[in-house]
């Protein structure tokens, strides 16, 4: 019956009540932890961290609603407009950046600091998605129409690890070629990929700054240097460890109230999390990761249009990519690659980001049934 | 439109990404279960060494007693101002405002501001110590106007004696680079001291106690966050000497600016009652470190103050070696009681002519009247008659020629020189005039004060081998008394040398004749000795022998006495030599007879000895 009267789109109110209201609990919850942590390593201050963060958050939850009820196909018309928009903010990084610890990774707009690496995961996202869209099934793995997605990934990539910084550029490859896997590229370019990772490995090895070869060499063994640059793991998993299944108590984990912790605010706060609150509030974080990628993935399941279902899965792919290495990183699973907790991690770029992807999830679901051109 | 098998292909390859991904999610959890629960342990562990920083405490050091309770060693209250970097706005200018209360040293100074950009800035740097109560409360009234300095009460040692117990117990000071191969941790305190001389250095183990901790909790940086508990930790033995400090004090007292040394024995169980050494120095200047004027001066003086002479000084026992010899021969029947020998002023033996001290010469001379008048001829021929090696015997037998091992530092073993001796020492062989030399206890003869007295008491004591003292005890435990063997002479052989030591102090024409030594009828027993120092020429013989008084300080010959009291039923041995002090009948023998008079009159083995109470819990500060 509503198929009947609303064809083209649903009122405001209905769209409104017609969210995955779920997910958006789920992310809430994510944020609310994320305060909460703030809160702790502040050793009780909200100011320090937790406010601005707080500001950041209700931004990006605005900025979420208004995706979500933005017309799927305006996304799916600007796709390349972001894609080349992104670039050029990349390229203004490059020449007019701030350099903030070593890395030139930010842009100042006046009212932030933002790090253009992170809105360009979503507009490449949406580029490749448009592509995909519109090439006809057969064309998927023929080697001239692969040429141009590579090279929507490999450039933007490229800028971005030379700021430097190893860790997104490489998430933004794998978010790239994840999206390249779904669409349905034959398998066998990603075995030949792969192999071919090695000598290119070898290569970027090579041309690596200290800093980031020291990571490697650290994550592939810590003690080597435990007062050097391995200390952040090993304190880190002295810190998880230590918090045993019940956690030692809100604001009572020595390793992060004494400052034994690195970054504890940014890439370390879960680390600060587990020994607070230990494997039980681990678990109850990760399940709800696990809440929003389900959704996310059902959502993809459920969506008409292949532009929705790649958005969609690619999006998903993205925040179970950086919370996997976020968290593999402080359990001493992978390289100290600095990579954010989605929705928990201090940080605004991020968090909007990531706001802005639940909003495309929003939108994909409450536009499920909506055809999109294919030309 | 998209056609079904291409969406059927998103969808597979979906599923296919939505399962590696619950994959590595359960990666994940199992990689925190085995951190969080697995391996939990060892992570808290890790986790309080992290936070837990256990900072010693160091232990009050061990008190020292005489056997009275005269405090010997002591800790007095050290007031300290110490400065925190970090709450002094200007370290410089507090030091400035600070030095106007205090004297801070220029040296102290520049080390404290080279220290302060070297330390974290809220560990705190020692500014001054060692405050008078004056000065200390005048920076504590002015502390608001000092930012950064606090004040702290420490302790450091004090010896209310002094001069007189400064060789026997030494002082402590900073440990040194060979210190801190010791492996105590207490060594690595700020102003921790150990002890450097005497029973300090020799017994420091005991003394130094065990120390106590606190547990803090600490940040990355270090920085204490706050105290956890505190372990006070046990104090230091307290030690109760052998020695009777009233003794000690009128033995230094009576050698006055003599250069030499005091040694009393009780002769049956080996207590030390006194060992001074003299000139002395306070030992209580070392403990706040010692001027460069007063260290030089105590190096430049030809008295050697820093010398323990009473267990490092080694000198020819000259006649006082005499009973020994004379032992000697009637042990080995070389020499029978009543055997007289001439006496010429001379003895001709080879190429050589040995002169007796009495240049009349004794005339005919039995053993009883070669001791009390000393004789040298008589000894000379006696020695030859025994030869070297039963001498060396019966002198090793008395305790010659080793260390007594009794607490103190720098204790020298003497030589009792025989043929395996020189051979070893100095590689040649024995002369027999060497053997006469040795019979009036002078040539390569050396015996130390303490192995004198030694020497005496077991003479005196004649049934047992008794042997020295000095702690009697230690940490409220008296120490036992060792089962001491039997000596190896005859008794009665023993009663003829205590015959002739009678006499030589109490026949008017013995060479100590002291009739005013007499203390409830009990009287001393002696022998003098007088030890050339300098080799008298023939030429010098025939003008006639230069007297003491006419030569240089160290020229002179040494004076020495050894005896026991009282004559009947002995108690107490002394010993005393007096360097270059002249004639041993002039110099020393008068020493020991007023010491004597004192050690009977106070009698102190009849009086109980203290013993501290267990050792009390205290303290120290940090």
């Amino acid at each position: 019956m509503s198929n009947l009267f609303f064809t083209e789109r649903k009122s405001w109110r209905q769209q409104l009540i017609g969210l995955n209201w779920l997910l958006i609990f789920l992310v809430a919850c994510l944020c609310g932890a994320g305060l909460m942590a703030l809160y702790a390593v502040s050793q009780g201050a909200f100011d320090v961290w937790g406010m601005p963060q707080m500001y950041r958050m209700i931004f990006g939850f605005s900025l979420m609603f208004v995706v979500a009820l933005i017309d799927i196909k305006y996304w799916y018309q600007l796709a390349y407009f972001f894609f080349f928009m992104g670039l050029v903010a990349l390229l203004g990084v490059e020449f007019f950046g701030n350099k903030q610890m070593g890395a030139q990774r930010w842009i100042d707009l006046g009212v932030m600091n933002v790090q253009p690496s992170e809105p360009m995961r979503i507009a490449l996202i949406l580029a490749l998605a448009r592509y995909y869209h519109r090439l006809p099934a057969e064309n998927t793995s023929r080697p001239i129409w692969l040429l141009l997605p590579v090279l929507l990934i490999i450039v933007p990539g490229f800028m971005i690890m030379r700021q430097p910084d190893l860790g997104t550029s490489v998430l933004f490859a794998i978010v790239g070629g994840g999206i390249l896997f779904m669409t349905g590229v034959n398998w066998r370019y990603f075995l030949v990929g792969a192999l071919g990772l090695v000598p290119v490995g070898m290569f970027f090895w090579q041309r690596m700054l200290e800093y980031q070869k020291l990571r490697v060499l650290t994550f592939l063994n810590p003690e080597r240097d435990p007062l050097g640059a391995g200390y952040h793991i090993i304190q880190s998993k002295i810190a998880i460890g230590s918090g045993g299944v019940w956690g030692k108590g809100f604001m009572k984990g020595t390793q992060s109230q004494l400052d034994f912790l690195p970054e504890k605010q940014t890439d370390f706060i879960f680390t600060m999390i587990a020994e607070e609150m230990g494997l039980v509030g681990c678990l109850v974080i990760l399940l709800l990761y696990t809440g929003v990628l389900l959704i996310g993935f059902l959502i993809s399941l459920e969506a008409k249009s292949k532009f929705s279902r790649l958005v969609a899965g690619a999006v998903s792919l993205s925040i179970f990519l950086y919370l996997f290495i976020n968290v593999a990183m402080v359990i001493g699973l992978m390289p100290v690659v600095g990579v954010p907790l989605p929705f928990i991690s201090y940080g605004g770029t991020s968090i909007v980001t990531f706001m802005v992807s639940i909003g495309l999830l929003l939108n994909i679901q409450l536009n499920k049934n909506i055809e999109l051109p294919q030309n | 439109m998209q056609s079904d098998e291409e969406i059927q292909k998103i969808t597979r390859r979906s599923l296919l990404m939505g399962v590696s991904q619950i994959g590595l999610m359960s990666l994940l959890a199992g990689r925190l279960y085995y951190l969080q629960v697995t391996r939990s342990h060892d992570y808290t562990m890790r986790a309080e060494e992290n936070r837990i920083n256990v900072r010693l405490l160091a232990p009050t050091r061990g008190r020292i007693f005489d056997r009275f309770g005269q405090e010997i060693a002591i800790n007095r209250p050290n007031f300290q101002v110490v400065m925190v970097a970090e709450h002094a706005q200007d370290p410089n200018e507090t030091i400035a405002k600070l030095a106007r209360l205090v004297r801070i040293s220029d040296r102290r100074r520049r080390q404290l501001l080279r220290d302060i950009p070297r330390t974290k800035e809220f560990i705190p740097l020692m500014v001054a110590e060692n405050l008078t109560w004056e000065e200390f409360a005048a920076v504590n009234v002015h502390l608001p106007h000092l930012p950064g300095i606090e004040t702290r009460v420490g302790e450091r040692r004090y010896y209310p004696l002094a001069a007189e117990f400064a060789h026997i117990v030494g002082y402590v000071g900073m440990p040194t680079r060979e210190d801190l191969y010791d492996d105590d941790p207490l060594l690595k305190l700020e102003g921790f001291k150990v002890g450097k001389n005497g029973i300090e250095n020799k017994l420091d183990d005991q003394l130094r106690g065990e120390p106590g901790s606190h547990r803090v909790e600490v940040n990355n940086v270090g920085r204490v966050v706050r105290e956890l508990d505190r372990n006070p930790g046990v104090a230091g033995a307290d030690i109760v000497l052998t020695l009777d400090s009233e003794l000690q004090k009128y033995a230094t007292q009576r050698m006055a600016e003599k250069s030499g040394a005091v040694a009393v024995m009780e002769i049956h169980s080996g207590d030390i009652l006194a060992l001074a050494s003299t000139p002395s120095y306070n030992p209580n200047d070392f403990n706040v470190g010692i001027s460069q004027k007063y260290w030089d001066s105590l190096l430049a003086d030809d008295r050697k103050p820093l010398l323990n002479k009473a267990v490092s000084g080694q000198y020819p026992p000259g006649s006082t070696f005499k009973m020994l010899v004379a032992l000697a021969g009637l042990e080995t029947g070389a020499i029978s009681v009543d055997e007289k020998i001439n006496c010429s002023a001379k003895y001709e033996y080879g190429q050589d002519i040995f002169h007796c001290w009495f240049d009349e010469g004794h005339g005919d001379i039995d053993l009883h009247d070669a001791i009390k008048h000393s004789c040298d001829v008589y000894f000379y021929e006696l020695a030859r008659r025994i030869g070297i090696e039963p001498i060396a015997k019966i002198a090793r037998e008395f305790g010659l020629g080793t260390r007594t091992d009794i607490e103190t530092i720098g204790e020298k073993s003497g030589i009792v020189p025989s043929r395996d001796w020189k051979r070893a020492n100095l590689d040649a062989l024995w002369q027999k005039g060497e053997t006469l030399i040795t019979g009036i206890g002078q040539g390569y003869l050396l015996a130390t004060p303490l192995q004198l007295v030694h020497m005496v008491s077991r003479l005196a004591n004649g049934r047992k081998k008794v042997s020295p003292n000095l702690v009697y005890a230690l940490g409220g435990k008296v120490k036992n008394t060792p089962e001491f063997e039997p000596l190896s002479v005859n008794a009665k052989d023993l009663r003829v040398i205590h015959a002739a030591m009678r006499a030589v102090t109490h026949d008017a024409d013995g060479t100590a004749f002291m009739p005013d030594l007499d203390v409830n009828g009990q009287k001393m027993a002696g022998k003098t000795g007088t030890v050339q120092v300098r080799r008298i020429s023939a030429a010098e013989r025939e003008e006639g022998i230069v007297k003491n008084e006419d030569l240089p300080w160290h020229l002179r010959d040494h004076a020495l006495f050894v005896g026991f009291a009282p004559v009947e039923n002995p108690k107490y041995a002394i010993a005393v030599v007096v360097e270059h002090g002249g004639s041993g009948s002039k110099t020393a023998a008068p020493i020991a007879r007023d010491i004597m008079q004192q050690i009977l009159e106070r009698d102190p083995q009849s009086k109980d000895v203290y013993i501290p109470p267990s050792p009390a819990l205290e303290t120290g500060a940090v």
